[in-house]
């Protein structure tokens, strides 16, 4: 019970993003209108998937300076939970799209391959790609320790050329996105200072969320490895 | 090193090049500038991967044990980071020629699309060679190689092509501040090779 304290965190948190990100008043923007309480769920997605990544190149850093296997399993499911994050982070972006991107006297599917060529989504899809990358090579190897270092090793290489780009991109190309100018979303001019209250816990509960999806896979995974060496 | 010793794999190379070249000019003539300019960074993608991965693909695992007995793993992936950039800077020129030969010249600051091609170049270069190291470790063939490399290289190829339709457009200026961010990326390539290498290296 006293290690469970942050799950049921989360749980409050999620609670309250759920209430409050349907129910408070909220600014309405010209072309944005109701649909801004979607930033309560697909900006807390991107945050979530960023901050799962970088637990997990921690985790391949701290693999690679023990050579404990337990780090290289704790990498490998923080990074596949990450994914997960960047998909459902897709999934609101292109319901959002649909409302304020798209044009009207078209639909979603066919504005698509205007509207993807966004800074913000070239990055995220290229977020994803490394990270399934990460998987085909990680689990293309037999062998544990072989398949650990280089897992490894690929993590980082690919966690340092990433996000300097996931950064640079969008502020050198032209964008509909926002945020192009200094950090999206925690400007104090971006963003309502009401929406902020319910904003900031968002992200942390989801991120928690995260979290804790991935300390179970871990957990199972271990078990499994153990059941296997006997 | 590699390409010395069996020299059927440098003009299987060259053979890429001129292959690939011919049939792009058999297949649309007279490209316009935007076409061309993204026409030449895909070839040159696809020119790296071929001309780099055999850096470490084909190198017979008793040769790398020769090689660990004489040199340190940093020296090493330096030589082989030296070498390779070497053998892409020659790659690239060759393939700026032949795609102006026959697919036309559109540039208008040709001395800058030069330098451009280099620059490029010499990062693919760069980052294949890691990952041909990675793949080779990993006992996969050069299709891993694509998978892992197109996402890392893309932020790159896209400022490439940015920077590169300056170049030909007589208006735009190429803005310095992307080609020293280039330069800079290409340095933590360089930076990262050699602290991570010696983690691939032990067998």
């Amino acid at each position: 019970m006293h290690k469970s304290w942050w799950k049921i965190a989360s749980v409050l948190l999620l609670i309250y993003t759920v209430i409050g990100g349907f129910l408070f008043e909220v600014p309405r923007l010209l072309a944005l209108e109701e649909t801004i309480r979607n930033l309560y769920f697909h900006v807390c997605m991107w945050f979530g998937m960023m901050i799962l990544f970088t637990i997990s190149v921690v985790h391949s850093v701290r693999y690679l300076r023990t050579f404990n296997l337990k780090y290289d399993i704790y990498a490998r499911q923080y990074a596949a939970v990450g994914i997960v994050m960047g998909a459902l982070g897709y999934a609101t972006g292109a319901i959002w799209m649909s409302y304020t991107w798209a044009d009207p006297n078209n639909p979603t599917f066919q504005s698509f391959a205007a509207l993807a060529r966004e800074p913000k989504l070239i990055g995220a899809a290229i977020a994803l790609l490394i990270y399934l990358a990460y998987m085909v090579l990680r689990d293309s190897i037999t062998d544990m320790d072989k398949k650990a270092r280089i897992g490894a090793v690929y993590n980082i290489f690919a966690y340092a050329m990433l996000f300097p780009s996931i950064w640079i991109l969008p502020r050198v190309m032209d964008s509909l996105h926002p945020g192009r100018e200094g950090n999206p979303a925690l400007n104090t001019s971006d963003i309502d200072s009401k929406m902020r209250l319910v904003f900031y816990p968002a992200v942390i509960g989801w991120t928690l969320l995260g979290v804790w999806i991935a300390t179970l896979k871990i957990r199972l995974t271990i078990i499994r490895e153990k059941k296997m060496m006997q | 090193m590699l390409e010395i010793r069996q020299q059927y794999s440098f003009y299987g190379v060259l053979l890429y090049i001129g292959a690939t070249i011919f049939v792009l000019y058999m297949a649309i003539d007279e490209p316009e500038s935007r076409v061309w300019n993204g026409l030449f960074w895909v070839i040159q993608l696809f020119i790296c991967i071929n001309a780099v991965a055999k850096s470490f693909l084909q190198e017979s695992r008793g040769r790398m044990l020769y090689f660990y007995s004489i040199a340190s793993p940093g020296d090493f992936v330096l030589a082989k980071l030296l070498f390779n950039s070497l053998l892409m800077l020659i790659m690239s020129m060759l393939s700026l020629f032949l795609f102006s030969l026959f697919l036309g010249n559109p540039m208008t600051k040709f001395w800058q699309f030069i330098g451009l091609v280099l620059l490029g170049g010499w990062g693919l270069s760069l980052v294949f060679t890691f990952l041909a190291a990675i793949a080779a470790k990993a006992q996969q063939n050069a299709a891993i190689m694509a998978v892992l490399g197109f996402p890392l290289i893309i932020p790159q190829l896209l400022l490439l092509m940015r920077l590169s339709n300056a170049a030909f457009a007589p208006l735009l200026i190429i803005p310095t501040s992307t080609v020293l961010l280039l330069i800079a990326m290409d340095m933590m390539v360089i930076l990262l090779a050699v602290i991570l290498f010696p983690y691939l290296w032990k067998d």
